[in-house]
Order: structure tokens, then C-alpha cells, then sequence
């Protein structure tokens, strides 16, 4: 099962300089978990020490924010687009 | 030095000056260095204290400027209450758009401030920001 996943320019220092690289997995966890297995470290850029999503980053799937969807826990089928991106922010304080 | 024609200047002005007293947010792509298109974007956050970009606006934003092969040349965005000088949280968020400018104004007055920095390894340098016609 092969699910396609865009990695941003900040961000394929990890994937060898490519801007969607593929993995696979049912659930988003197990393919970042899958991901990682070759490209060592992004999992770490998207996921914190507690398991939980980055908040510097926002994670989609087709197209749809994660948070949105199912979280880490998000289901994904065969076919399926990951997209991720630096999340922008900022403010006064 | 950043360069940016007069009528987008105008509108990054015009649109902090909208969404006071919220924070107003946007960028402009570029193409080898020179600005060519403006995307107001909407502050998720909707706060006079900070900004969020909406992140399904984000993603087509994202995507029209990688498709056009343009770069993200300025990120933008208000400060309602202090001066156009980049915050401890813009510093720490600027991590994740290395190479662009980012461009603050200031509303907290009626003559708007506007001024443009590169953020580096958590280092603030202001830069010219050169209005062309």
C-alpha cells in the first residue's frame, strides 16, 4: 500500500533532497514510523516527545488538515496523498 | 534589501490597517529575488496579539507558489499595539521559513510603520526596504 507523502523545502534535508518520497502504513503514526525507516529523523520534526503532533507543522491528508481528521490516529488507504507543511505564525507578545 | 513595488506596500498597509485592531497576516512570492504576487491571508487566530495562517488557505497558497515555481519571498503580518519589530514568537517561528523576509507594520498609531527583517539562527537583522514605483 503506497501513499504518497510532500515533503517541504525545510524539510528534505531528510528525504535526500526529494519533494515526495512514499511510504506506507494504515494509520498516519505507522507511516511516519515507516518513513522514518529510511529517512531518519523526520519523525522527529513532525511528532513531539509525547507523542503528539508538532505544533510547527501541519500535516494533511488529501488535503485535509489532520487535526481536523483523526490526529495521528488519521486512516489512510491506498492511493492517499500526505502532505506536509511548516505551519506560519507568530504575534506581538 | 527587499524590494517591493509601491502598490503592494499599499495593500499589506491597507489590509493591517482592516483587520485592526486583529493582526492581519499574508506573503508575497517571488521570483529570483523580485516580488510578483501578494496573497492576503486570513489570521486563524483572529487575535491583537497574534497571528495563525489558516491552514487549509496555507496549503493552496503553498501549492499556487510551488506550481508557479516562485519562492516565498515575504511573510507579513501586524503588530496592533507594539512597534513593526519582530516578537520573541516570531523569532521562534521564523525557523520555519528560512531565506524570506519578514515584513511587520505597526498600527498602533496613525502614521504606519512598516519594515522589513531577516530572522537567522534567532537573529533579528533589519534590512532595506526599498519601495519602487
Amino acid at each position: 500500500m503506497a501513499i504518497e507523502v510532500r515533503i517541504p523545502t525545510i524539510l528534505r534535508t531528510y528525504t535526500g533532497g526529494e519533494k515526495a518520497v512514499e511510504g506506507v502504513g494504515d494509520t498516519l503514526t505507522a507511516l511516519l514510523d515507516d518513513l522514518d525507516s529510511r529517512h531518519s529523523g523526520l519523525r522527529g520534526r513532525l511528532i513531539t516527545e509525547e507523542g503528539n503532533l508538532h505544533r510547527f507543522v501541519n500535516v494533511y491528508v488529501n488535503d485535509e488538515d489532520v487535526r481536523f481528521l483523526g490526529g495521528l490516529e488519521t486512516k489512510l488507504a491506498d492511493g492517499d496523498s500526505v502532505t506536509v507543511l511548516p505551519a506560519v505564525a507568530g504575534g506581538s507578545l | 534589501m527587499l524590494e517591493l513595488p509601491q502598490t503592494m506596500v499599499d495593500q499589506v498597509v491597507a489590509h493591517a490597517r482592516r483587520d485592526h485592531p486583529d493582526e492581519c497576516c499574508g506573503v508575497i512570492a517571488g521570483k529570483d529575488g523580485a516580488a510578483t504576487r501578494l496573497f492576503e491571508m486570513q489570521n486563524a487566530e483572529r487575535s491583537p496579539t497574534g497571528f495563525v495562517f489558516d491552514s487549509a488557505e496555507w496549503l493552496q497558497v503553498y501549492r499556487a507558489i510551488d506550481d508557479a515555481d516562485e519562492d516565498l519571498l515575504v511573510v507579513y503580518h501586524s503588530h496592533t499595539m507594539t512597534e513593526a519589530y519582530p516578537s520573541r514568537t516570531d523569532v521562534r517561528w521564523s525557523v520555519n521559513t528560512p531565506g524570506t523576509s519578514w515584513v511587520l507594520v505597526s498600527t498602533r498609531s496613525d502614521d504606519v510603520e512598516i519594515r522589513s527583517y531577516r530572522i537567522e539562527d534567532g537573529v533579528v537583522a533589519e534590512e532595506e526596504l526599498r519601495v519602487t514605483p
